[in-house]
Formats: structure tokens, C-alpha cells, sequence
């Protein structure tokens, strides 16, 4: 069936079977492959997309049910070549190192801040505990997380 | 890759409409809300149903109001609305202890307290929750709505009292005064099915119990509804030894099976002091709340 999918602000149409799950209509539709496809049972987060700005995980979400709706990916953090604070916060807190997990920690990361701009450390470890990092680099996920925080923060202020 | 076998696909815009279409597709139809029940088991090739009825756009499915002497919550209301609804905590509390570990913040933004009472997984956290709340599932049908008390709601594994061209739309908890309750599990790690959980609720008056709710996750073929202890329970001044006799109650009343969470008698042993304390934590909620009173 034809389904048209809004990803990133852009339409994206495509006849296709009923049972083709969000991530891999993301990957091979518009060849988004940013968004992971990890443990294929909800468990890793490394799918983790925006839908209506809430973080959801496309490998258990079927792509006919996103008609209609807005999904947001990682490529939709890097705006004109200027990197989302939880972009930048990765790479100055170190918080990745074989980066599969990246992009749903991202996106996990950007929905938690927009919905509580200066959570606690428990409050982030919560957000990202639907997402594993088999290099168990928690402890500097959790400070770029903190830094992108601070930094929106300070920014807000001087603006 | 894991891809669910072929279905039809069709979008409910009423309710009355995903009655129509269950009821002329027949028993190959299965409707889905968030799908992270179902998804999983179609991945599996556990579940294969030839058509898929997606109610996600029955936004009049999703609320947590009270209304008259019940909180009534719609079958599309997500987990984690469950979570952040204060009308829920200040009479329920057990509903957010119990949000708080069901599975992770993502997966609750789409799982809904309808499917996850309709897939009926015995170890699935809200049917106990509810068992014990005294809840009762409102379904609709063809020929009109009927109630159902959670006792006659589970029938077995993955089966329940949802007919064939039915849908479970609302769950009504009834409001009495006294209330306390809990939620108590133990998982292997954050956001994992339960080892054992247990929910308690009870509702006191003048100092004594004039009903209680008990009911066991994980520790049987389908939730287990500790009617034995609720029994006990009734007329009686709460006390440490009342809770004692409960947990031995809960021990001796589950049929949990060994498996990687653990042995039998670990999980008769966790039925025991997770229930006593739940009941402990829902006494000590109902005192609470008449001192405030």
C-alpha cells in the first residue's frame, strides 16, 4: 500500500507491504541510515527516532502506522553544518566509542531536553535506560548529556 | 532480520468501525494500539493474523477521568500517561510505582493499558496492578457493552475474556474511602519482565480492612488472584502477623515454574515477601491518607 511518511520535514512515499517496520522504511526509503538497526526487539534503542517529538523505537512500530505523522531522525540534529548541543556534547564528553548506539542516544537525549531542560543525573539515566551502549560508556553519555544541558542553558541566557 | 508475516492493514477512524471490521473479518483479525506486545510475537511468527486493525487515531480511547464514584481510564491511554497521571497517584499509587518499572521511558510513550492487559502475559505488570485496584474492563461489542471484573477477565495465557468481534475500550476503577496501595518488583534489570511481582491494595475503615486486593505476576500461567488472602484480610486490624499469614498464603497460592529468572522455591520465596510488603506499603498509604483526612 502507498504510505507517505513526513521524516525530517520532508514527504516520503513509497508503495509498500504492510509489515515493513519504521527503521527499515527510514533506511531504505529515503536511504537514511543514520537511525540503527540494532537488537530488532526493542531492547537496544539504537532505532530510536522522534515521532511527534516523542522518542519511540522504529524497530517495533510499523511504518503504515507513522502516516500522517512527523518523524524525526538523527540527520535532522546537524542544522547548516552546526552541530545540536547533544552533538556537541558527545564529542566534547567523549561519549562515544564504537558509536552504534549514537544516534538513538541522540535522539533519546534531544526529546529528553525538550521536555525538561535541566533533568538530574537520575533523570537522564532513566531517559536512557531503553538504550544500551555495549562499550558501557554510560557514566560520559550521562555528562554530554549534562553538558548539552548546561550549554542550552547559557545560551538561553545570553540570548 | 526479523519481519512479521504478511497482513492486511486498515486504519480505524471509530470505534464502532473496528467492531464492523473485526466482526466481518473474523478470528484472523487482531487489532493493535501500540504494538509493543504484538509487534514482538509477529516478529516471532508467534502471532500471524491476517489483518491488522490500527486504532492509534482513537484519541477519544485515550483519558484518565473521574467520573462519579470511578477513575476511568481509556483502552489507547499509554504507559506513560499512566505514569504522570496525579489523579491516578493521589488514589492509586500503585499505578506509578508499577509505570516506573514497566518496560523503558520509549517503550511506554506507545504501549497502552489495553493492550497490555489484552495480550495477558502473566508476567505483564498493570493485570495484577489492576486485580488488585478491583478494576473492572469495559467491552464493546456488536450488540452493546458489558463489564467485566478483572477476576473473570484472564482466562489463561494470552487469553481473555475479549470476545471474537469485541474490543476492551475502557478500565473503571472503582473510588472507596480508605485506599492504599503498592506495587512491589523484583526484575533482573531495569525495564525486564518481572522475576515476581506483587500488587496490593487495600481500603480501610475505622482502623480495620473492609476489603483488600492481592494479586501476583509472573508466578503462574496467567495472574494470580491471592483471593485466599483478600479473604484473611477482610474485618481484620492490620498487623505484622496478618501480613505473615498473607505471604505464606501468597508462597503456597502461586504455581511459578523454574526458568532463567529462577528456581521455584526463589520465586515462592519472592512471592511471599514482595506481597507482604505491598501490603504493608498500601496499609501504611490508607493510614496516611485517613490521618490527612
Amino acid at each position: 500500500m502507498n504510505v507517505s511518511i513526513t521524516i525530517n520535514g520532508e514527504t516520503v512515499s513509497r508503495d509498500i507491504e504492510p509489515r515493513q517496520l519504521l527503521v527499515h522504511f527510514i533506511r531504505e526509503t529515503p536511504g537514511l541510515t543514520g537511525t540503527h538497526w540494532g537488537c530488532d526487539t526493542s531492547n537496544c534503542g539504537a532505532c530510536v527516532v522522534l515521532m511527534d517529538g516523542k522518542p519511540v523505537k522504529s524497530c517495533t512500530t510499523l511504518a503504515v502506522m507513522c502516516e500522517g505523522h512527523e518523524i524525526r531522525t538523527v540527520e535532522s540534529l546537524e542544522v547548516d553544518g552546526e552541530l545540536d548541543p547533544v552533538q556537541q556534547g558527545f564529542h566534547e564528553q567523549h561519549a562515544l566509542h564504537c558509536g552504534f548506539c549514537t544516534p538513538g542516544m541522540l535522539m533519546t537525549a534531544r526529546a529528553l531536553l525538550d521536555e525538561n531542560p535541566d533533568p538530574s543525573d537520575l533523570e537522564i539515566r532513566t531517559a536512557i535506560s531503553g538504550a544500551i551502549c555495549r562499550c558501557t560508556g554510560y557514566k560520559n553519555i550521562v555528562g554530554a548529556i549534562r553538558w548539552a544541558a548546561d550549554y542550552e542553558a547559557a545560551t538561553k541566557q545570553e540570548a | 532480520m526479523q519481519t512479521p508475516a504478511s497482513f492486511e492493514y486498515e486504519r480505524a477512524t471509530s470505534v464502532d468501525g473496528v467492531i464492523a471490521s473485526l466482526q466481518r473479518l473474523g478470528p484472523g483479525a487482531r487489532v493493535i494500539a501500540g504494538g509493543h506486545s504484538l509487534l514482538p510475537m509477529m516478529k516471532l511468527r508467534l502471532a500471524k493474523p491476517e489483518h491488522l486493525i490500527d486504532i492509534n487515531d482513537l484519541t477519544e480511547l485515550a483519558y484518565i477521568r473521574e467520573q462519579g464514584d470511578e477513575i476511568r481510564i481509556g483502552a489507547l491511554t499509554r504507559h506513560v500517561e499512566l505514569l504522570k497521571s496525579e489523579l491516578l497517584a493521589e488514589h492509586f499509587p500503585l499505578f506509578r510505582e508499577a509505570e516506573r518499572v514497566i518496560a523503558d521511558p520509549v517503550v511506554r510513550n506507545r504501549g497502552t493499558i489495553g493492550g497490555s492487559l489484552c495480550q495477558a502475559d502473566a508476567a505483564e505488570d498493570l493485570s495484577s496492578v489492576c486485580t488488585a485496584a478491583k478494576a473492572k474492563a469495559v467491552i464493546r461489542g456488536a450488540s452493546g457493552e458489558r463489564v467485566v471484573g478483572m477476576e473473570d477477565f484472564h482466562l489463561g495465557p494470552y487469553m481473555t475474556a475479549v470476545g471474537e468481534g469485541e474490543l476492551l475500550t475502557e478500565i473503571r476503577l472503582p473510588l472507596r474511602p480508605g485506599a492504599g496501595s503498592a506495587h512491589e518488583k523484583v526484575e533482573r534489570r531495569a525495564g525486564d519482565w518481572a522475576i515476581v511481582a506483587a500488587s496490593a491494595a487495600v481500603w480501610l475503615d475505622g482502623g480495620k480492612i473492609d476489603d483488600a486486593g492481592i494479586a501476583l505476576s509472573a508466578v503462574g500461567l496467567t495472574t494470580i488472584h491471592l483471593s485466599r488472602a483478600e479473604e484473611l484480610l477482610r474485618g481484620k486490624a492490620p498487623s505484622e502477623k496478618l501480613f505473615a499469614e498473607v505471604g505464606e498464603i501468597a508462597s503456597a497460592d502461586c504455581s511459578p515454574s523454574a526458568d532463567g529468572r529462577g528456581p521455584v522455591d526463589y520465586k515462592r520465596h519472592l512471592a511471599s515477601v514482595l506481597s507482604q510488603r505491598a501490603l504493608r506499603r498500601a496499609v501504611a498509604g490508607a493510614l496516611h491518607q485517613e490521618t490527612k483526612a
